[in-house]
């Protein structure tokens, strides 16, 4: 499986959070909390995953997706 | 009668003629059809490929990441009820004393079967999360109780074509029991998807005037050959009059009473005789505390099929009397719109309220040859004017499963 790049996936999913919770990409920074920064709730972060999935062919599974509270936790969770 | 008085200080509509009231009521006054040819490939193989579509798709309305999580119907809802909210002037109300009554006939089917798709084609994981909260026929209500914070209660009554009437009628009862101040009431219905219209025509219930779609939707006309479905939503809000006067609200027009009943015929035949349309015409007078000669206009349920558009005269005769039943002009606004199903009651309440609130009934179209069979008279053709000295008019509203009822409106 090819590797991403932190930037790489940063951005992917800055897209998947615009469509799906319609937060503009640039605000998708590694720090953010999904629920408290970003507002997005449990069903989104549902969608939020399986997209991800799709982008990078990484599976996140039921009980790792409620650990991942940031965007750098996704980010380490998809190039782990 | 009761000691309430309910009033109607706002409307909202998208529909086939318009992305709100003020375009639709002005091509029903004019007379113009919103009905049209169905483009989409899979209309080919369908004995019935005509429909009125909203002329304003909700994406021109609502945010992107708002629309994948709201069916259709919540969509269409939620624009009319914005129109509604602001025509009303936006009441102060305090939110456990606002309430909302907004059905939908069939509920999120396009969500159902788009997301059926999904899962036969791609599994489970790909079903939207959302898919439950789309699909609920209290979806729209529920939808329309979050965008204004209303607390006191939301509900969907389900009638088939009589729900957004009943939705209506349920919150002027709403109010009058001392629930309310406000209510958000009305329905919508998004169902153009081929299993409907199948379905539909497999009944034989939809018109098959391919060939000319604009002519289609022919209420009380000899050549008659089935409904041609709509879609779109009509909001009105409601409003105690107390609490209207209070804030020296705009009022349309009374929301005086409504009567219901059921059939108990035939899941989807009306009762011939119209007894129980009648009964519901007498009770909604009862309950608005007004007479047969009180109402001026009668915005009728007449779908354009060949069972039901008749028997509705003959059930108007038999409610109001025959001297009352000589003088009220009776019309057909689906002979423009097509038939929004749980939109329609609505929509048609909001074309009675204007009819009353402007002094202009709107036509029936398509009439070439009416059948002789109808008893009342019909406002053909061309929009009339209401009598200057009219009291009232009624709303009536049938759907599969024998429902009937009618709401009753006096002019303010």
């Amino acid at each position: 499986m090819a590797q991403h790049t932190e930037q790489e996936i940063l951005a992917g999913l800055g897209e998947i959070v615009d469509e799906i919770a319609g937060v503009p990409a640039a605000e998708v920074t590694p720090e953010k909390s999904f629920v408290d920064d970003l507002d997005i709730d449990s069903l989104s972060m549902v969608e939020i995953a399986v997209a991800a999935q799709d982008k990078f062919g990484v599976e996140i599974p039921d009980d790792q997706l409620k650990d991942l509270k940031t965007v750098q936790d996704v980010i380490n969770f998809i190039q782990k | 009668m009761n000691s309430t008085e309910v009033v109607v200080t706002g409307l909202g509509a998208t529909t086939p003629l318009g992305g709100d009231v003020s375009t639709t009521w002005s091509a029903l006054l004019e007379g113009r059809s919103g009905i049209s040819e169905i483009t989409e490939d899979w209309a080919q193989e369908l004995p019935a490929r005509i429909a009125g579509r909203a002329v304003q798709d909700p994406s021109e309305k609502l945010p992107r990441q708002r629309l994948r999580r709201l069916d259709r119907t919540q969509q269409f809802a939620l624009i009319a009820a914005q129109e509604a909210w602001q025509d009303a002037g936006a009441p102060d109300v305090d939110p456990v004393r606002l309430g909302t009554v907004v059905s939908s006939g069939i509920g999120g089917i396009l969500t159902i079967l788009e997301q059926y798709d999904t899962f036969r084609e791609k599994g489970w994981k790909r079903v939207s999360p959302f898919t439950v909260p789309m699909l609920m026929p209290n979806s729209p209500s529920a939808a329309v109780a979050l965008e204004f914070t209303a607390r006191a209660g939301a509900h969907a009554p389900v009638s088939a074509c009589a729900s957004s009437s009943e939705a209506i009628a349920d919150a002027i009862g709403m109010i009058r029991s001392g629930r309310a101040d406000v209510v958000i009431a009305g329905g919508t219905e998004a169902a153009i998807h081929p299993l409907n219209i199948a379905s539909f025509a497999s009944m034989r219930a939809l018109s098959t005037r391919n060939e000319d779609p604009q002519a289609a939707s022919r209420p009380w006309d000899t050549d008659r050959d089935g409904f041609v479905m709509g879609e779109g939503a009509g909001i009105v809000v409601l409003e105690s009059a107390e609490h209207a006067a209070r804030r020296g609200a705009r009022v349309y027009a009374v929301a005086a009473g409504a009567g219901y009943s059921d059939d108990a015929h035939d899941i989807v035949a009306p009762e011939p005789e119209g007894e129980g349309q009648a009964r519901a015409i007498t009770m909604a007078l009862e309950d608005a505390g007004m007479g047969p000669a009180d109402v001026a206009h009668i915005n009728a349920h007449a779908t354009s099929t060949p069972t039901g558009d008749v028997g509705e005269t003959l059930a108007i005769r038999r409610a109001l009397g025959d001297a009352a039943a000589d003088r009220v002009a009776v019309t057909s606004t689906k002979s423009m719109t097509g038939h929004l199903l749980g939109g329609a009651g609505a929509v048609e309440s909001i074309a009675t309220v204007l009819a009353l609130y402007e002094g202009r009934i709107p036509p029936t179209i398509n009439i070439e040859e009416l059948d002789p069979g109808v008893s009342v008279d019909i406002v053909r053709d061309k929009a009339r004017d209401l009598p200057a000295d009219a009291v009232g008019a009624i709303n009536e509203s049938f759907g599969f499963g024998g429902h009937n009822i009618a709401v009753a409106f006096r002019r303010a």
